[in-house]
């Protein structure tokens, strides 16, 4: 690797670091939703029923509520990169920036009512 | 004689630029043309190339990825939150998509059955993305036979898989 142009030099500029951030955060993703993906088909696939009472209670378990919400984090985290590749491909100019806005909501919206949704089953216990 | 060739100048509406470089083949002493010749050889596009499994597979990740980011994601949010809203929620939630016995109904199989093989295809081509991100499977032999193991092993997984929800318990 060169240092850039004397004229970049002097400025200061180059590289701002962040050249591979989006492509290595996907592939870190990947190797977590890989793991915690397998975990929920097969805890999903052993399951004994799949009435409310059952799936409750297996979901306010702490060994599953956690890598529930770790699934969460990792897999929406992983399919806000890939929508914006899809955006980047596809579509140009101003509505490029709004499409942008609106993935990182939808994101944040949907994860929020997810872990949420964990949460409240996980800490509330038992319905009676 | 000089042997120096001057590259055609041609004005071009902006509209058939496109149409004229993506049929252009390069011929002859203009194939590298000057960057002012609007007709200079680009770099080949999906048309050029005989559609083969690589490029099957690489638009399916695409498409399986992004269907299950919005599907998925809604019915997975939507599943969790019916699950957390109490037990009539859950039952309105399991209703669209089950029988009155409790069995999956049509929309919940095609619901089901397309998000396993999305998610077991995305899985496998995804593991093979993370291997040619090491360099290695770029030969065209490696490289196709890859490419048909992730179709293939996605669709024995898949039916494995529901073999196991429905007859398996």
């Amino acid at each position: 690797m060169g240092n850039g142009t004397e004229l970049g030099r002097v400025r200061g500029l180059g590289s701002a670091r962040e050249g591979a951030h989006h492509w290595w955060h996907q592939r870190v993703t990947a190797g977590s939703n890989l793991f915690l993906m397998l975990w929920l088909l097969i805890s999903i696939a052993r399951q004994p029923a799949y009435d409310f009472g059952a799936l409750h209670a297996w979901l306010a378990s702490a060994w599953v509520a956690i890598p529930m919400i770790l699934l969460i984090v990792s897999v929406f985290y992983h399919f806000r990169l890939g929508l914006q590749v899809l955006i980047e491909d596809y579509v140009h100019g101003e509505l490029r920036v709004g499409l942008m806005a609106l993935l990182t909501f939808f994101t944040i919206s949907t994860a929020g009512i997810a872990i949420f949704s964990i949460l409240k089953i996980a800490l509330a216990g038992v319905p009676a | 004689m000089p042997l120096a060739i001057k590259a055609p100048q041609r004005r071009l509406h902006p509209g058939t630029c496109g149409l004229i470089r993506r049929h252009y083949r390069p011929r002859g002493p203009y194939a590298l043309a000057s960057p002012r010749n609007a007709a200079r050889p680009l770099s080949p596009h999906l048309s050029i190339w005989k559609p083969g499994i690589h490029m099957t597979v690489s638009i399916v990740h695409r498409i399986t990825g992004d269907g299950m980011a919005t599907v998925g994601t809604i019915l997975l949010v939507w599943w969790l939150a019916a699950l957390a809203g109490g037990a009539e929620s859950y039952a309105r939630f399991a209703g669209l998509f089950t029988t009155a016995s409790g069995s999956l109904n049509i929309l919940g199989y095609i619901l089901g059955v397309g998000l396993t093989l999305s998610l077991f295809q995305h899985m496998a081509s995804g593991i093979r993305h993370l291997v040619m991100d090491t360099g290695a499977g770029y030969e065209l032999k490696t490289n196709r036979r890859g490419a048909w193991l992730t179709v293939i092993s996605s669709v024995v997984l898949t039916v494995l898989y529901w073999a196991y929800l429905v007859w398996g318990k």
